[in-house]
């Protein structure tokens, strides 16, 4: 079994002998991480027993008795297990975004994370969508109805949210704005990309990856299509299990 | 006649010191026999030497105390040709290696905050700041630093230092004398060796001033043999790192460089490299390694992390890696080597403007390749040092090139030399586990 301690979110699976996931658990993270997960992987042994337990994710050396794997290799262990092909896998996490170069045995090749700050990560999204009361669910469909790009020139976060303020103050479209915060998400990400494996197929895992705008945005500026993995918020979690399963 | 002052230096410096650390060692080594080592550690034994590099390090910095009016002080950079100042009799305080010592024992924050008080901006590299903030302040972890009565910078391996250098010359007002070899793109030219020579007979002039002595060539070429000797000396500890198991780490090579900086062209900087040559022959010989279970073997580029250097070491050792070789600790065997006694000042101007820093990156790149495959790494890390730009700049570069040339992985590392408050821990650390669980 796996578990996956993000800054946002914990996610925990169950991995059959076939690969099959037979129980996955989606919760927000809580303060007290290593009680929610202890819960978590009880809820998952009620299921499968006693079997050994991956972790990742920030939280992850608090998981009282698991193993702790980074969520690089997690990443790439359960995304490759899902699509069996060498390939460039971004996860836009909460803290950090990975862009992960996958070789063709499924091992890493090289990867890069963004720097320090929450620019460039699902934060950033998070921080100016709240400024904009744009609810999560409805980003997608905000930037469908865009009439036009509204470009965001700051990186920062901070900057970006005071750039926001004054263009909502300008008359600019909401909508508008929306579209322009996932270009410039996506241009961040492209440049962390750099000169990882130029060519190669593009993979999206991680909760931001179910947002359509997102995913849009990506495929824009790397120039290519996106394919975006199933249940894109267990791949680190699949990954952990994977990684203690025999 | 003797003064007092010159008096207490000689009795600080050959009787009461040595005879005081001595008594420390052998009381920590008491110490350490009633406790059990752990033994879940995944290091190899400790090195004996590591008891007398102490005492030797030890010793440096409380003669020093004494050592402002007893003798001729000078400061001085980390690539000066410090050999020229032996023979008139200089006490030499490096406030590079200070600041390292600083930063091991968490001091940092609390020095460069000084400085950056004063007007200095966070962006100045930490070892500048945590110095100017140690003389402003006058704090120091040992116990006291000597005034100067010469300032003596070297700019082969940054501008930065000049400036700093300057403050300094400012602040305790007495002379700065320079030594600023050209930057070599690809050879140096037979003038710009020349106008290093220039610059070193100023040099000996001005040592003569202040110390008031004069000093024969005969002198100064036998103190470039001890530096050459030393140098060799050093590069024979690291290159036993080319045996598998490496019998100590490339952190313990950090720690074990501070004679080769600081007292170079001195007998008991020799003395002290022929004792650390022979137990790392010893442990090759008996097959002891660094750390316990070796796996991969990696290199490391640019300074290292002061302040992190345990936890990093665990966190490598735990997972069975080494860093076998570093290009840091490389610098100081290289030079050594130019060093031609038959054509003393020529050939110092030579190896002085031959460092690691004053050249390209293609001969950075020639560096680092050479160093991979003769200690058969498998991997690197490229420390991109927050606040040293001089060592940082051209390694997105390096990066590429090393792989694309040996095929090894290579991770850039983002850090800070000395100071803590520009480190990301967390994020750092989960990087490099990220890149060592690469290798499974
Ligand atoms: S900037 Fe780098 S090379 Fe220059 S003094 Fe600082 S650490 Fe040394």
């Amino acid at each position: 079994m796996g578990i996956d301690v993000g800054s946002t979110t914990t996610k925990g699976v169950l991995l059959g002998d076939d690969g099959a996931l037979l129980e996955c658990v989606l919760e927000p993270t809580a303060p007290r991480i290593d009680e929610q997960s202890r819960e978590v992987v009880a809820r998952l042994k009620q299921k499968g027993g006693e079997l050994p337990v991956g972790a990742t994710g920030y939280g992850r050396k608090r998981v009282p008795t698991a193993r702790a794997v980074t969520e690089i290799t997690c990443h790439a262990k359960g995304a490759f297990f899902r699509l069996k092909r060498q390939g460039l896998l971004v996860d836009i996490g909460g803290q950090d975004t990975k862009v992960i170069h996958l070789g063709a045995q499924g091992d890493v090749q090289d990867f890069s994370m963004n720097d320090k700050c929450a620019a460039g990560t699902g934060r950033f999204l998070e921080v100016i969508l709240g400024r904009l009361n744009v609810p999560l669910a409805e980003v997608s469909a905000y930037a469908a109805r865009a009439p036009r790009v509204v470009s965001i020139s700051s990186t920062c976060t901070v900057f970006a949210e005071s750039e926001v303020v004054s263009l909502i103050a300008e008359g600019e479209p909401v909508e508008g704005i929306v579209k322009g915060l996932h270009a410039s998400l996506a241009s961040r990400v492209r440049a962390q990309a750099g000169t990882l494996s130029p060519s190669a197929e593009i993979f999206m895992s991680g909760g931001v990856a179910l947002n359509q705008a997102m995913v849009a945005a990506l495929a824009q500026a790397m120039g290519r299509a996106i394919t975006v993995l199933p249940e894109p918020q267990l791949i680190g979690a699949l990954g952990a299990a994977l990684s203690v399963a025999g | 006649m003797i003064t007092r002052r010159r008096l207490e230096y000689e009795l600080v410096k050959h009787v009461v010191g040595p005879a005081t650390l001595r008594f420390d060692t052998l009381r920590g080594e008491l110490k350490r026999r009633k406790k059990k080592p752990r033994p879940d550690s995944p290091f190899g034994p400790p090195l004996e030497a590591a008891h007398k590099l102490k005492e030797l390090m030890s010793l440096h910095y409380l003669a020093g105390r004494y050592a402002d009016g007893a003798v001729p002080v000078a400061w001085v950079t980390s690539g000066f040709p410090v050999e020229f100042l032996r023979p008139f009799g200089f006490h030499a305080v490096y406030p590079e290696n200070h600041a390292a010592l600083c930063s091991a024992q968490k001091q940092v924050p609390e020095l460069a905050s000084a400085a950056e008080a004063e007007g200095y901006a966070t962006d100045l590299c930490s070892y500048a700041r945590c110095d100017l903030g140690s003389a402003f302040t006058g704090k120091t972890p040992v116990g006291r630093l000597p005034k100067p009565d010469l300032l003596c910078c070297c700019t082969n391996i940054c501008q930065t230092l000049l400036y700093w250098y300057r403050a300094l010359a400012t602040h305790f007002n007495v002379p700065l004398v320079l030594i600023d070899p050209p930057f070599v793109y690809g050879k140096a030219k037979p003038h710009h060796h020349q106008y290093i020579l220039d610059q070193m007979e100023e040099l000996l002039a001005e040592a003569a001033r202040v110390s008031r002595k004069q000093v024969s060539l005969a002198e100064l070429v036998e103190v470039m043999h001890l530096a050459r000797e030393g140098t060799a000396l050093w590069g024979e500890c690291l290159d036993a790192s080319r045996n598998r198991p490496a019998p100590w780490t490339g952190f313990d090579g950090f720690v074990h460089i501070g004679p080769i900086v600081a007292l170079r062209g001195t007998k008991e900087c020799n003395a002290y490299y022929r004792l650390l040559r022979d137990e790392l022959h010893d442990r090759v010989k008996k097959g002891i390694g660094g750390i316990k279970n070796e796996r991969h073997r990696l290199m490391w580029d640019n300074l290292p992390i002061w302040y992190g250097l345990r936890e990093l070491s665990t966190l490598l050792a735990e997972r069975g890696f080494n860093f076998v070789c570093t290009s840091y600790t490389n610098a100081w065997a290289e030079g050594g080597a130019l060093v031609d006694p038959s054509q003393p000042m020529a050939s110092m101007a030579r190896a002085y403007s031959h460092v690691l820093l004053n050249q390209d990156l293609k001969n950075r790149l020639s560096v680092l390749e050479r160093l991979a495959r003769t200690y058969e790494v498998e991997g690197a890390v490229l420390h991109s040092d927050r606040s040293c730009k001089p060592y940082s700049v051209g390694q997105i570069d390096l990066k590429d090139r090393l792989q694309k040339a040996l095929g090894i992985r290579v991770l850039l590392f983002e850090a800070d030399h000395a100071d803590p408050r520009a480190y990301a821990k967390e994020p750092a650390e989960n990087r490099l586990t990220a890149f060592l669980e690469s290798f499974a």
